[in-house]
């Protein structure tokens, strides 16, 4: 008895969409457009550049071949795809983290998805461009920034109904599959993201200088600051320049985050993986470089100046900079608004619909759900996790906890995992071969060396540099070294611990420890699939 | 915006844009799917060798 082939991918560019959609999100927009700004234009483009060359591009043929690897072998689910390719116990659990990262990420990610479905509302009523408008005001109530609790209200001018709607936004398309709705999405979302960008840059880059006043606030100076060379060779020597290139890289391009090797897994062996892969992820670059770089940083130059843009990190940028942006802009400033915001939730939607199919996907191959009682399963969960970073809000701290644990550090090792099995443990020569079947064109031969010795002590680094910065507070010096433990170590342990940091960090452990006992359990059903253990 | 911003940004920008109308054009241009693309369900062992 064969199961009926009920889904597909209708195309190859519903796939490359998908992946690319995955990747384009938020941070193409907000992040890497400060990033860029503050390390100084030329030199960060560099390390930039180079990361992309030796880290994402690589990393990511390492996901795509051993997706379509796990789905030829009937696993679509990181879990399942670790299991039939590591032949060893252990194996199964190598895939756990490419489980809890999109399903945790989701928690938090639909939160921020539903301020900005908010904010292309509140920008299309009037709100921030109204007599007084106070957007740092706005977004510390509409998020609820300043209080625990106080995020739960239903008003236009609240967080709740968006978030209400986004969960059933996000559930209705996931429910109609992959080719009728991640699919179908990607494919109006992305075309549409890109013309709405390419309208607001129309606007930005003609705007000259609205205020005669301040002469020196022009379009021009704006992609001046945004691009002008400091010092290269100097900025060369930064350590914290090369940490901000690659991290951006490594989060923008989603490698490692468990969707790309999901989406992957629905391809057959006679499917590319090396065109198709560089093809969203060059696609995601677009979106950062050619549309994100050109865009936010001037238009918030030309408005407020340099002070205004300083030291704002990707929140304060995206929610409480460039609402005073457009509410500046003649001609249209609530239109402009409106369309930004629609650009950032189409980003943000397309992205977290991806990291629902990895959960799904593992619910219905190891335990033999079907797809409503999957889903069913999945929204249970994030409403817990949505629930909590919603209900404590205050300083976004729940949200900081969870994103900087499971959605950066987790992401990091998830990466390295990927690497190392594809180049050391399924080897080279062979999983060189693996992705050159039915590739539309060859990738050139010295990023075998890259993949094996390169990407791997590339992200290694990466990574070891990270934590000392990011958690034991390194300065960056061998001469004196010191080290000040961050806010993630002293929210957790000391005098000056904070309660919501702990609950939201065991609310991490018990969820890595359930879905460890899912693996567990899901790995017997498959032994018994397979009639005997997987050696 | 210096001489050296205006050479930064085009080269930054001229290399994604590049790189992306490439990509889309072998795409576009390459070998046509002569089969469905991929599977959403589980697929029974007897079907493994479709794929």
């Amino acid at each position: 008895m064969s199961t009926p082939k009920t889904e597909v991918w209708s195309s190859r560019f519903g796939v490359i969409l998908a992946v690319a959609g995955s990747a384009v999100g938020l941070g193409n927009f907000l992040r890497f457009p400060g990033l860029a700004a503050q390390y100084g234009g030329a030199s960060f483009m560099i390390a930039y550049f180079i990361s992309l060359l030796l880290l994402g591009i690589p990393i990511g043929w390492a996901e795509w071949t051993m997706g379509r690897m796990g789905g030829q072998r009937g696993f679509h689910s990181s879990p399942g795809i670790f299991y039939a390719i590591v032949k060893h116990p252990v194996g199964k659990y190598l895939g756990l983290m490419g489980f809890i990262i999109p399903v945790v990420v989701y928690m938090y990610y639909v939160y921020i998805e539903a301020w900005c479905l908010g904010y292309a509302l509140n920008a299309a009523t009037g709100t921030f461009s109204a007599p007084g408008a106070d957007a740092g005001a706005f977004f510390t109530r509409f998020t609820g920034a300043n209080q625990d609790g106080v995020a739960l209200h239903f008003g236009l001018q609240d967080v709740g109904i968006f978030v209400v709607a986004v969960y059933f936004i996000n559930f209705f398309f996931i429910y109609k599959g992959i080719s009728k709705g991640i699919e179908i999405v990607c494919k109006w979302a992305m075309p549409l993201l890109i013309l709405i960008a390419f309208i607001i840059l129309a606007r930005v880059l003609t705007l000259g200088t609205p205020d005669p006043a301040k002469p020196e606030q022009n379009v021009l100076n704006g992609l001046g600051f945004m691009w002008n060379p400091q010092d290269i060779m100097t900025g060369l020597k930064n350590p914290q320049l090369w940490l901000a290139a690659a991290g951006q890289i490594f989060f923008s391009l989603s490698v490692g985050f468990g969707a790309v090797i999901t989406y992957a897994s629905y391809l057959t062996r006679k499917d590319d993986v090396v065109l198709s892969g560089l093809t969203a992820a060059s696609c995601n670059e677009f979106c950062e470089v050619g549309l994100g770089g050109l865009i936010t940083v001037p238009a918030a130059f030309v408005f407020l100046g340099a002070a205004g843009i300083i030291g704002q990190g990707t929140f304060a940028l995206g929610f409480n900079v460039l609402p005073q942006v457009f509410a500046k802009m003649p001609f249209g400033a609530d239109f402009f608004a409106t369309i930004f915001y629609l650009l950032l939730f189409l980003a943000a939607i397309t992205s977290s619909l991806s990291m629902l199919q990895p959960g799904i996907a593992f619910f219905e191959e190891g335990f033999g759900l079907g797809r409503k009682a999957s889903i069913g399963f999945l929204a249970f969960m994030t409403a817990i996790g949505t629930g909590i970073v919603w209900w404590f809000s205050k300083d976004l701290k729940a949200l900081d906890t969870i994103d900087f644990w499971i959605g950066t550090v987790m992401i990091f090792v998830q990466g390295l995992v990927l690497a190392g099995v594809y180049a050391w443990y399924i080897g080279i020569d062979k999983a060189w071969e693996e992705t050159h079947q039915g590739a539309e064109m060859r990738i050139p031969g010295f990023y075998k060396k890259v993949l094996v010795y390169i990407s791997p002590s590339f992200l290694g680094i990466v990574l070891v540099m990270f934590i000392l910065k990011n958690v034991f507070g390194w300065n960056f010096s061998f001469a004196d070294p010191q080290f000040n433990p961050t806010s993630y170590v002293t929210d957790l342990v000391g005098p000056n611990h904070n309660d919501v940091a702990r609950g939201s960090f065991l609310f991490m452990v018990i969820v890595v420890v359930f879905v460890a006992y899912l693996i567990n359990l899901a790995a017997k059903n498959w032994d018994k699939k397979q009639g005997g253990t997987n050696p | 915006m210096t001489t050296g911003g205006w050479i930064t940004m085009i080269l930054s920008v001229g290399f994604v844009t590049t790189l992306f109308c490439w990509c889309c054009y072998k795409v576009l241009t390459g070998k046509p799917q002569d089969h469905e693309l991929g599977h959403i369900e589980p697929v029974h062992r007897d079907q493994i060798d479709e794929r």
